[in-house]
């Protein structure tokens, strides 16, 4: 009985949780007359999709986006794993208070620095590049935190072993350490991902043009210059813009969850 | 090759590794908290006019400026009304979806989407739930029997509406780490106290919840960040509107650095906000201090 009530309670709160995205599904997959009508019998419909998808240059979008995660996903494995070993493997001077510097950023992130950073790329030159939105997010404190408290919990005797075999550190952290980190990796890397696909402020400072802008500002120009009110087709563009995200979620579940836990918990 | 590698002190390689992190982090966090600081005390240079000293002036301006009291005001009331929200129904998902209960990968699939969704996306949908008339919100009030309301467009429901918003988005991301924190503790536990005779929610209020402290504290922390970083949303639903009155202070400095373009103000109201976040994390570090001398 409470088993059953408990399951009850959680279908509900699943429902209610699940209702919003339902309706908007609805919105886009129906002609504009059903937007916010009921119909069983309402057609169906993708042309909302295709009206959205030609009244914006998403695919420039998209190309963005997809350059903008990879660019940093790849400076912050190959930064974040360089400072975590050192921070994990190495002993000198000014260690413990380099690290807490690292950590500063745990709390002041570059989300909220915007004004400054702003000044400091227009300086550098790169405003309007995809360079610009990425930068201040490569040095991850974040990652190089997780990494490190992976890698010291690999046993030494490893790193020794290498070593002996004649790796230099270079080579010991390819053969050692990378290797066993592989799902620490894997959880940074779907949360690194789905963090700038989905960011929004800093982008919509640093750009100003459809070659550097990523799918969330684009969404936003189109959603609130292009279209009046036609809330099929900005619903539809809502959900072109999640979609590859959510497509990659919902085969990745399983994954993601787990990734997002292991992130947490470090 | 071997011998240079044997020479090469290990504190040269760990700083030569640390190095290409460091030039970054430098440029993009330390250097602008500080210049950030610094040029709040300096007007903002115009055309024709370089930037002059001004001192305090921008905090003085601050200080009588009424937007700024109530983006402030706003973001405490943001912060208080969605984290102890997001919080417990985080819990209480967390507890739901760790029973074995039918469809649950299901359930936990629906708490946990809109966290993978973007804000502005998020922010574009329930736009639309609350447009007055035919949005969804009104079309379930008018069942109730309730007039329509222009939701977004009035002083009283705006901030509300968007604390809705952000509920909705992030109790599922709690949640993950609650039902990380379950799983971790030992089933013997609650089994223990159940043959003592104890009933569900003692065991809940005096074995889990106190076992999921380092938890609530790692997810307290993680919203109040949130609270003061994330405003996506404002900028898509209300832009501070109608009249201020779902300005939250993030956006309040969008607003007159990148609008008005008075950045050295927008430098100093920068400051307050880095305050706010040193406080959250002075405030973590004293409270882990109590927990582990409380061990």
């Amino acid at each position: 009985m409470r088993r059953g009530l408990e399951t009850l309670a959680a279908w509900l709160l699943g429902l209610l949780w699940i209702l919003p995205l339902a309706y908007a599904v609805w919105t886009a997959v129906h002609p504009r007359e059903y937007s916010a009508r009921f119909v069983v019998s309402a057609p169906l419909t993708l042309q909302n999709f295709v009206d959205a998808w030609n009244a914006a240059p998403f695919a420039r979008y998209v190309l963005n986006t997809a350059l903008l995660v990879t660019l940093v996903l790849v400076a912050q494995l190959v930064l974040c794993t360089l400072a975590a070993y050192a921070f994990a493997r190495f002993e000198f001077a000014g260690r413990d208070v380099a690290f807490l510097l690292v950590l500063v950023q745990l709390m002041i992130m570059p989300d909220v620095l915007i004004v400054e950073n702003y000044r400091t790329m227009s300086r550098l030159g790169v405003l309007d590049t995809v360079v610009a939105i990425g930068l201040p997010y490569m040095a991850s404190a974040f990652g190089i935190f997780l990494l490190r408290q992976t890698f010291k919990t690999i046993p030494k005797e490893l790193d020794e072993a290498a070593r002996v075999e004649g790796a230099g550190w270079l080579g010991t952290l390819w053969r050692v350490y990378v290797p066993l980190a592989r799902p620490v990796y894997l959880a940074y890397a779907l949360v690194s991902v789905s963090y700038h696909w989905n960011n929004f402020l800093w982008p919509l400072i640093a750009t100003n043009s459809v070659t550097s802008r990523p799918l969330t500002v684009g969404l936003q120009v189109f959603a609130s210059t292009d279209q009046g009110v036609d809330w099929s087709i900005i619903t539809a563009a809502t959900l072109l813009t999640s979609g590859p995200l959510l497509v990659a979620f919902l085969l990745f579940q399983r994954q993601f969850v787990q990734s997002f836990m292991r992130a947490g918990i470090r | 090759m071997a011998v240079t590698r044997a020479t090469t002190p290990p504190a040269v390689v760990g700083w030569l590794l640390l190095l290409p992190a460091a030039v970054l982090l430098v440029a993009f966090t330390h250097y602008p908290a500080v210049a950030t600081f610094y040029g709040s005390l300096f007007s903002t240079p115009r055309a024709g006019r370089p930037a002059v000293w001004v001192g305090l002036e921008h905090y003085q301006a601050m200080a009588a400026d009424t937007v700024f009291w109530q983006s402030l005001r706003n973001n405490a009331l943001y912060a208080l009304g969605t984290i102890p929200t997001s919080m417990a129904l985080a819990l209480l998902m967390a507890v739901l979806v760790n029973e074995r209960l039918r469809g649950r990968a299901l359930v936990r699939l629906a708490y946990f989407t809109p966290t993978i969704l973007p804000m502005i996306a998020v922010a574009n949908i329930w736009l639309f739930f609350y447009t007055p008339g035919y949005g969804l919100v009104d079309q379930v009030m008018r069942l109730f029997g309730a007039p329509s309301h222009n939701w977004l467009g009035s002083r009283d429901t705006a901030l509300a509406c968007l604390m809705v918003v952000t509920v909705w988005k992030e109790a599922g991301f709690f949640m993950i780490f609650y039902l990380a924190a379950l799983q971790s503790i030992a089933p013997v536990l609650g089994e223990a106290a159940a043959i003592e005779g104890a009933g569900r929610w003692y065991v809940f209020r005096r074995v889990t919840f106190p076992l999921l402290m380092p938890t609530t504290l790692f997810v307290l922390v993680n919203a109040v960040i949130n609270s003061f970083r994330l405003v996506d949303h404002i900028v898509v639903m209300t832009k501070g509107g109608p009249d201020n009155a779902s300005s939250l202070l993030l956006y309040y400095i969008y607003d007159v650095g990148f609008k008005f373009w008075d950045t050295s103000y927008a430098a100093a109201l920068t400051v307050v906000l880095l305050v706010v976040l040193a406080s959250a994390a002075i405030g973590q570090f004293l409270l882990l201090e109590r927990r582990i001398h409380y061990r």
